[in-house]
């Protein structure tokens, strides 16, 4: 089983990574792009007797203490079985 | 297995006369994992096969070397039982393939070379070299690499917690295909406790530790020793990447390892990893050694005998420790959370010998694969000094895999033709009126190669450890050894353009301009590490300027005192038929008895007196001015210098500095005398700018006394009160000096024959000088980063 | 009185911390593994510059994990002093000893130099020898040091006079141009409610001798110490 983890910024902090991006973006002729936001994706493998509701549960409590910092990012997670 | 065809050999970089010789030496074939070892161990960056009977006519003994050339890094003396290890090298292809990781791994693998002796890393400096930044076709490559080789080196060395203190970054079209990236790294030891890279003591357990290895950089080594085609772009899976939280572990565990007397012999797995550790520190010792591939840390699965030969993972060492004392070394390394284990030991039978899934996978004669390494004396042909016509087509006639070179290696001048044009910097009228004196100097303090490198250095942490005396940007780095009262001073010099129009003079230009600007910031040139760029030594015509580089290099040496105690040649600097120019860079480094005598090259006080020690000549033909302002010359040809006037300019300086008499000095070298004046006047950390008020009259033409590159001149700034002692310190020393006028409020003015020449603004020319650079980086490659 | 500066796998800015309250305060110090959890010898402890763990994930988000930091919340919530700085303050904030967090900077370099910051608050055991509104000259030497917060929580620094330093310019006047990073305010150093930790990017350990450039640091640490030595 493989929990999939999203962090990204919260859409009220400034992202200056990702404002680089869309400037860069922009200027390779890309249009019609009103914003980029960067963020972190983190593959975890987990074996064992988890059921998918369980390594949910694991994953989010992850994602929660480590992986973000809800100060300034949120997170999504998915599992792929 | 794998058969050993001709295209097997010719694939590892091997000649059909090489693979005969590896079969003499075996008595037999060798098998595919012993073709990889021979092909790195045999490959010009690890055997020096062309250099290696030139670098013997380098002085390389003196009074405060402890370890010359031979070890990881050179070690001199620096008395109180303190010694300083240090070495430049060079990451100028991989750095090309992948700019960041490239020179992220240059800085770690010098720092490396330096904390295996034993030492503490405590400065880096770089020598950087790129195509030109405003290139219509190529300058947008050029940002990249330029920001991507100073993000690296900014990566690597912040984290690494090592000050980047100094070092140089210069732009000519030659380097546009093949920028140059040469990391230097000091060290302190004290002089009891250097570590060598030997495998003594038979029966002694021989420890990995450190990183796991993967399949990064397989055939790096080889990489290195061939020239560039579109298709290495390709090859990027070769390039390593780097951890620098990885590596400062492993120095602090190595260090507290090697304080823990358990370790007898120590060496860092760069280039070839595993294969040229092993069987270095075995030929060093005399030995032999023995290891179990099957014991290795890996990152990967399923990775093959060859791999792990010749992979180059970073962040590795080999450690010999004292048998019965393996244990204590892995406590050590644990506590890092460090991987150490026992891979082998050391035999007595001078063989390599490694096996892999209980079979024996290569057992070859150490001294086969460093003793016996080849040796060339490659052909040589003098390329006709100062004149464009060296006949390069007919010399590589023999050569049929090495296209003829563009002719810029071999003129300065048609590489300066080239630059201009393709800057498209708008070029001043050959005759410079006296009325445009003022706009030549603001062009001259704003192109790329003069103007402040401030946009790099504020990316690299230099104020680390806190021992930083003199900021970048100065004449040369100053580090204080803090358990002392002495400092470091060190400063790396290269000039490609000098070495093309005259290799020998090019080089000993670049050793006496490295010491001289060591002895202005008051320190005493020791000793040098040199770093020497060049294209494919199969052109005899390169070949022979590299032979004149070390003939340069060694006659100046001798000269200022300043044995070579460590370096690094970097061959088939080339791309598509084109190369560099031949690029020696010049690590000098000083000390200076008292770090509060230490001088920068700032103005400090108005009213203070301005003097130049040494003379001015006509040394304008290939100046900054030349360049820059478009004047062309009929005979271009690299200052002269002489080796006792230059010396004379230096004594007098540092007696002058040593005596507490000067407040200022600063090298005059490129741009010449009003660029260097100008910079003196600018702000620094701790005041606003200064003005000067300056007569220059004197002879040759205006243009000439502003903009001429004369070497062995120094401008020096002092009290009134000074005067009297100056002048006989100077006198004493044998030294021309000539006072120029005073120190100002905040104009630059300069006169001659009662006319004035220049007047402006100092603020107006340190904003052009010092937002140059980054107008131009900013602008395109960091996008949105700056608003 | 005993100072113990503590040491994460990547911390590089410790020695320097060791070597200033050795070398300037004259006191003594340890450096102290972040394995270890004992810190009932210590009267004030310093949470260096660096890049522990190498920065992976996010600065100083790993650190707040070593067993040390247990001991660190412990040993402030019993209103002993902790003084973090660079690596330091984000680790704090990570660990949530102050609030708020510290994001890459603006123009997304990393930036060495010195940099002016205003005194804004002189009632902290760290800046009681300095003068408010005073500016001093210090070293900044960081990637990550762009300080965010929510409105609530800057109204709440502001409230309880909890911004420490500011990013100025020489004249000590607040301005965008002034501010090396994009922190919020440009707020450069703060302490909790209890005025007991605080957190600064600048480097007050790296401006504790004219020889390098600036003494202006001096100050912070002397105050640290008059605070010991008061309690004492």
């Amino acid at each position: 089983m493989k929990a999939k983890v999203y962090v990204t910024l919260k859409p009220s902090v400034l992202d200056p990574q990702g404002k680089a991006i869309k400037h860069s973006v922009e200027l390779l002729g890309f249009s019609g792009i009103s914003d980029i936001r960067q963020g972190k994706y983190f593959e975890i493998a987990i074996e064992g007797p988890l059921n998918v509701d369980q390594a949910r549960e694991e994953a989010v409590r992850m994602a929660h203490d480590v992986l973000s910092n809800p100060i300034i990012e949120d997170f999504r997670v998915e599992i792929e079985e | 297995m794998e058969p050993i065809t001709p295209e097997v050999i010719a694939a590892h970089n091997l000649t059909p006369e090489e693979f005969t010789h590896i079969k003499e030496l075996l008595g037999r074939e060798p098998n595919l994992v012993e073709l990889g070892v021979f092909s790195v161990m045999w490959s010009e960056h690890c055997s020096y096969k062309s250099s290696r009977i030139h670098l013997k006519r380098l002085p390389i003994t003196g009074e405060r070397v402890i370890v010359p050339p031979g070890e990881n890094a050179g070690v001199v003396d620096l008395g109180d039982g303190w010694c300083a290890a240090f070495k430049i090298e060079s990451h100028n292809h991989p750095s090309f393939i992948e700019p960041f990781q490239g020179a992220a791994t240059g800085v770690g693998g010098i720092l490396r070379d330096i904390f295996t002796m034993g030492a503490r890393p405590i400065a880096a400096l770089n020598s950087l070299r790129f195509g030109s930044l405003d290139d219509p076709k190529n300058g947008h490559r050029n940002r990249s690499l330029l920001a991507g080789v100073v993000a690296g080196i900014a990566h690597y060395g912040n984290a690494f917690g090592v000050p980047t203190v100094g070092g140089e970054v210069s732009f000519d079209d030659a380097y546009a295909f093949n920028p140059l990236v040469n990391a230097f790294a000091l060290g302190l030891v004290r002089k009891d406790q250097i570590f060598f890279g030997k495998a003594t003591g038979v029966g002694n357990p021989v420890l990995y530790v450190g990183a796991k290895t993967g399949r990064d950089g397989i055939h790096g080594a080889t990489m290195a020793s061939a020239e560039f085609d579109e298709e290495a772009l390709e090859k990027r899976p070769t390039v390593q990447v780097g951890d620098p939280f990885l590596e400062k572990l492993l120095l602090e565990a190595c260090l507290e390892a090697m304080r823990s007397g358990a370790v007898a012999g120590i060496q860092d797995m760069g280039a070839a990893g595993l294969t040229c550790s092993t069987c270095e520190m075995a030929a060093r010792a005399g030995t032999g050694i023995e290891i179990d591939l099957s014991l290795v840390p890996q990152r990967e699965t399923g990775m093959t005998a060859y791999e792990m030969l010749l992979s180059e993972s970073q962040e590795r060492m080999l450690i010999v420790a004292h048998k019965g004392r393996e244990r204590e070394v892995g406590d050590i390394f644990r506590k890092w959370d460090l991987d150490a284990v026992v891979i082998g030991q050391v035999r007595d039978d001078g063989r390599m010998r490694v096996t892999h899934n209980s079979e024996i996978v290569c057992d070859v004669p150490v001294k086969a694969l460093t003793d016996e390494a080849p040796v060339y004396e490659r052909p040589m042909k003098p390329m006709s000094l100062n004149a464009g016509s060296a006949d390069v087509s007919s010399a590589d006639a023999s050569q049929a895999r090495v296209p003829p070179l563009s002719q810029d290696i071999s003129t300065g001048s048609s590489v300066r033709a080239d630059a201009l044009n393709a800057d498209g910097t708008s070029a001043l009228p050959a005759n410079t009126s006296p009325q445009n004196y003022n706009e030549a100097l603001l062009h001259l303090l704003s192109s790329p190669n003069l103007a402040s490198k401030e946009w790099v250095y504020r990316q690299y942490d230099h104020m680390v450890r806190t021992n930083t005396a003199v900021l970048p940007g100065a004449d040369a780095a100053v580090v204080r050894i803090k358990e002392t009262r002495r400092a470091l001073a060190i400063s790396l010099d290269g000039n490609g353009r000098y070495c093309a129009a005259n290799p020998r003079a090019g080089a000993r230009l670049m050793v006496a301009e490295a010491a001289r600007n060591v002895v202005c910031v008051g320190a005493q040139p020791i000793a040098i590490t040199n770093c020497l760029n060049f294209a494919s030594p199969e052109r005899p015509e390169v070949m022979w300027a590299f032979s004149e580089v070390i003939d340069g290099i060694a006659e100046a040496c001798r000269a200022f005192n300043t044995p070579v105690v460590s370096g690094n040649v970097s061959f088939y600097n080339e791309t598509e038929g084109r190369g560099i120019l031949p690029t020696p860079v010049i690590g000098m480094v000083g000390l200076m008895e008292d770090v509060k005598r230490v001088i920068q090259p700032g103005f400090k006080n108005a009213g203070d007196f301005i003097a130049l020690l040494g003379a001015t000549h006509d040394d304008l033909s290939i100046s900054e001015y030349a360049s820059v302002c478009g004047v062309q010359s009929d005979d271009p040809r690299v200052p002269t210098l002489d080796l006792e006037a230059e010396l004379a300019v230096q004594t007098a300086c540092l007696r002058a500095a040593e005596a507490g008499l000067l407040r200022s000095a600063h090298d005059c070298g490129d741009g010449g005398l009003a660029v260097a004046l100008a910079e003196c006047c600018f702000s620094s950390l701790n005041r606003e700018v200064f003005g000067a008020d300056l007569d220059i009259t004197g002879d040759y033409d205006l243009a000439t006394r502003l903009f001429s590159e004369t070497p062995s001149r120094i401008i020096i700034s002092f009290d009134e009160s000074s005067l009297g002692d100056i002048e006989e310190v100077v006198a004493a020393a044998g030294c021309p000096m000539t006072l120029l006028g005073n120190v100002g409020a905040d104009r630059l003015r300069i006169e001659s024959d009662g006319e004035e020449v220049i007047q402006l603004d100092v603020a107006e020319l340190e904003s052009a000088w010092r937002s140059s650079l980054k107008d131009k980086l900013q602008a395109e490659v960091l996008a949105a980063g700056a608003e | 009185m005993k100072f113990g500066v503590v040491v994460f796998p990547g911390s590089n800015c410790d020695h320097d911390a060791y070597h200033v309250i050795s070398k300037h305060v004259g006191q003594p110090v340890d450096f102290i593994w972040h394995r270890e959890t004992d810190l009932r010898s210590y009267d004030a402890i310093i949470i260096p510059g660096g890049f522990s763990y190498g920065d992976y994930l996010r600065a100083g988000a790993l650190a707040r994990f070593s067993p040390v930091m247990n001991s660190v919340k412990e040993f402030a919530a019993k209103g002993n002093l902790v003084l973090g700085i660079c690596n330091g303050f984000q680790i704090l904030c990570e660990a949530g000893l102050l609030p708020g967090a510290l994001i890459r900077n603006r123009g997304l370099h990393f930036i060495c130099d010195h940099v002016n910051v205003r005194v804004e608050s002189n009632n902290t055991p760290f800046t009681h020898e300095l003068k408010a509104g005073g500016v001093l000259r210090l070293p900044i030497a960081h990637a990550d040091g762009n300080f965010v917060c929510d409105d609530a929580t800057l109204d709440e620094l502001r409230r309880e006079d909890r911004i420490v330093l500011r990013y100025c310019d020489r004249d000590g006047q607040i301005t965008d141009a002034a501010n090396p990073n994009g922190s919020r305010d440009n707020i450069a150093g703060i302490c909790n409610h209890e005025r007991n930790v605080m957190g600064l990017m600048p480097h007050p350990e790296r401006a504790c001798e004219d020889l390098l450039g600036s003494s202006d640091g001096r100050d912070v640490f002397r105050s640290l110490a008059g605070t010991l030595a008061a309690a004492a």
